[in-house]
């Protein structure tokens, strides 16, 4: 058997692996701290498979090269952080209106507004509820781990092809700048059907790609053939728990914050606490059914996020009526440690 | 009898919604005819725009990709770099381009995409009702330059085809109109060269129409013609102004 392929790399570098894994082809992009290693890894190396790599004039411009390429049916990526995500918005809003596929990388970092380049979870909101105008969502993938930041980014490819839909990949800046040994394991990159692309109208009728419905009824009909498809994505539901199977409490933590609260829980462990993770993967769709499954037995909760509060209300919704939620938020511009979280912890069991 | 006037094969057979005396039809049939010429309809994928020309996928019969406003260049720019074989085109007015998506299409341009932008330039924003647009000529009035456009107040209109000209990405830019036949012919042999320069991968075309609009200029078709000729000519010459192919 061959040695397993095993790099010591960064988070933003893995991303572009893993892109590159699935074949992705296209990247547009505009640099922003603290995601570039995306582009700079992507400028390097997809020339030499035959790819392309446009550093854009800006943010809007780049979401719309992938609106383009994407529309051909190619495997594409763009990548940013906060502010640039919020200028991709209108973009990822067409690309959902007109079923094109894609992949949008958001390392996130601080805000609001120009904030700061520290990690925060700030953009859950934005990120779950659409973001852009109109009524859509896209499927949200939330990685933990370098190495969950390669698979997830392959797996995002996928997903993007079998929906006709963007699909986001949120981390942040401490998941795209911190190292870690990353399994690169090869990967077969399914392959789908793709009788809409516009590849010129050879031997068949022309095509459109369009968002725009103005016949009475026509939109109304585009929107809920759209709102079936987000309902087909509950199957691609992901989440992971830790230690719930005997816990009387259950911390519900996404991304780096739930890497952060791990080594806590295994604090509270050490002190006889029965305290286990429950960890969504798949922040849209959100895992509501198990979390419900599982507020059915253990009735308390403990929301931790690093921002004011905003996935807390998605677990508000999913569990049972009798189960206490509560939150502990931590604003951007720090990082808790595991200790200060294990103290957190501490306040809320019993 | 011998045929000598017929639809061209890449429009459609469907009545076009234009106003009366807007030249958006003559300019798509123009393209069309070009599309046409170079037996481009399977090979063609176009990056339409918002505005009047949004429908432009009911009319052309070729494939078609809807971009946001004022974003077709970098659409466009997707498109040609995954799909080089194909002949790329964008169809964008003047808010679209020389407004929202000035950054798109000079930066298209300046990095030598090899496709071509028909710009369609009738100093008016017209789907929206008559507001005033990048274009809008000093001392016209517009439903938000009511007292006439002041370049104290409001700027000067933009020459696009001559700004296009300063990229050192852009092979081919020039200025047409389809106000009379002789112009309309003259703009049917400048457009041919700038589908040629992207048939022969030989970089950024662009090509400005001069294009009327009675309804907003509240004109009967012939005066707004005219005053193409009298007013938009003299501060829009027409022209080739650069051909380095």
């Amino acid at each position: 058997m061959s040695k397993p392929n095993i790099e010591l790399i960064n988070g933003n570098e893995s991303i572009a692996r893993g892109a590159m894994a699935a074949n992705c082809k296209y990247y547009f992009g505009y640099p922003i701290t603290p995601q570039n290693e995306i582009p700079e890894y992507l400028s390097r190396h997809l020339p030499a498979v035959g790819g392309t790599f446009i550093q854009a004039e800006s943010e809007i411009a780049s979401i719309n090269m992938l609106l383009g390429a994407g529309a051909t049916g190619a495997r594409a990526m763009t990548s940013s952080s906060s502010p640039g995500i919020s200028l991709k918005q209108e973009g990822i809003s067409y690309m959902a209106g007109s079923e094109i596929p894609g992949v949008i990388v958001n390392m996130s970092r601080s805000g609001p507004g120009l904030g700061g380049i520290s990690p925060s979870q700030g953009d859950y909101f934005q990120a779950t509820r659409g973001g852009g105008h109109g009524d859509y969502r896209v499927i949200v993938l939330a990685p933990f781990s370098v190495q969950e930041n390669y698979d997830l980014t392959m797996k995002a490819f996928d997903l993007s092809d079998k929906y006709r839909n963007p699909v986001l990949v949120l981390g942040d800046a401490l998941l795209g700048q911190m190292k870690e040994p990353v399994t690169l394991h090869p990967y077969e990159p399914r392959e789908f059907d793709k009788p809409w692309t516009l590849t010129g109208a050879k031997g068949r009728k022309s095509r459109f790609l369009k968002s725009l419905y103005l016949n009475e009824g026509d939109l109304t009909k585009h929107n809920w053939k759209l709102f079936q498809k987000y309902q087909q994505m509950k199957a691609e539901i992901e989440y992971q728990t830790y230690l719930v199977e005997d816990a009387d409490l259950v911390v519900v933590s996404f991304g780096s914050v739930a890497r952060i609260i791990k080594s806590s829980i295994n604090m509270a462990r050490e002190q006889g606490m029965k305290v286990g993770l429950f960890r969504p993967i798949t922040l849209y769709p959100y895992p509501e059914e198990p979390l419900r499954q599982l507020s059915t037995k253990i009735q308390h909760f403990f929301v931790v996020e690093l921002n004011t509060g905003q996935m807390v209300e998605d677990v508000k919704l999913s569990v049972d009526k009798g189960a206490q939620v509560d939150f502990y938020g931590r604003p951007p511009g720090s990082i808790p440690t595991p200790n200060e979280l294990f103290e957190e912890i501490k306040k809320v069991y019993r | 009898m011998k045929q000598v006037f017929k639809r061209p094969k890449s429009l459609k057979d469907v009545p076009f919604h234009f106003c009366p005396g807007c030249h958006h039809g003559v300019i798509h049939r123009l393209v069309a005819e070009c599309i046409d010429l170079y037996d481009l309809q399977e090979k063609t994928i176009c990056a339409a725009s918002v505005g009047c020309s949004v429908f432009m996928y009911d009319y052309f019969d070729v494939d078609v990709c809807e971009s946001p406003h004022g974003r077709a260049a970098a659409v466009a720019t997707g498109i040609k770099r995954a799909r080089p074989e194909n002949f790329v085109f964008t169809y964008q007015g003047d808010g679209d381009l020389a407004a929202l998506g000035i950054a798109e299409g000079l930066h298209a341009a300046n990095r030598g995409e090899n496709i071509t932008i028909i710009f369609v330039n009738n100093t008016v924003y017209g789907m929206t009702g008559g507001q005033m647009a990048p274009t809008t000529m000093l001392g016209q009035t517009t439903t938000t330059s009511p007292f006439g456009r002041d370049f104290h107040r409001e700027g000067y209109p933009i020459r696009m085809a001559e700004l296009m000209t300063m990229l050192g990405g852009t092979t081919f830019s020039a200025r047409v109109a389809v106000n009379t036949p002789k112009n309309l012919m003259q703009a049917k042999k400048v457009l041919k060269k700038a589908f040629e320069v992207q048939i022969q991968n030989q970089g950024f075309s662009f090509v400005e129409f001069l294009s009327s609009c009675p309804t907003n200029w509240k004109m009967t078709p012939e005066k707004a013609n005219q005053r193409v000729q009298d007013e938009m000519i003299p501060y829009f010459p027409l022209g080739i102004y650069k051909d380095s192919e």
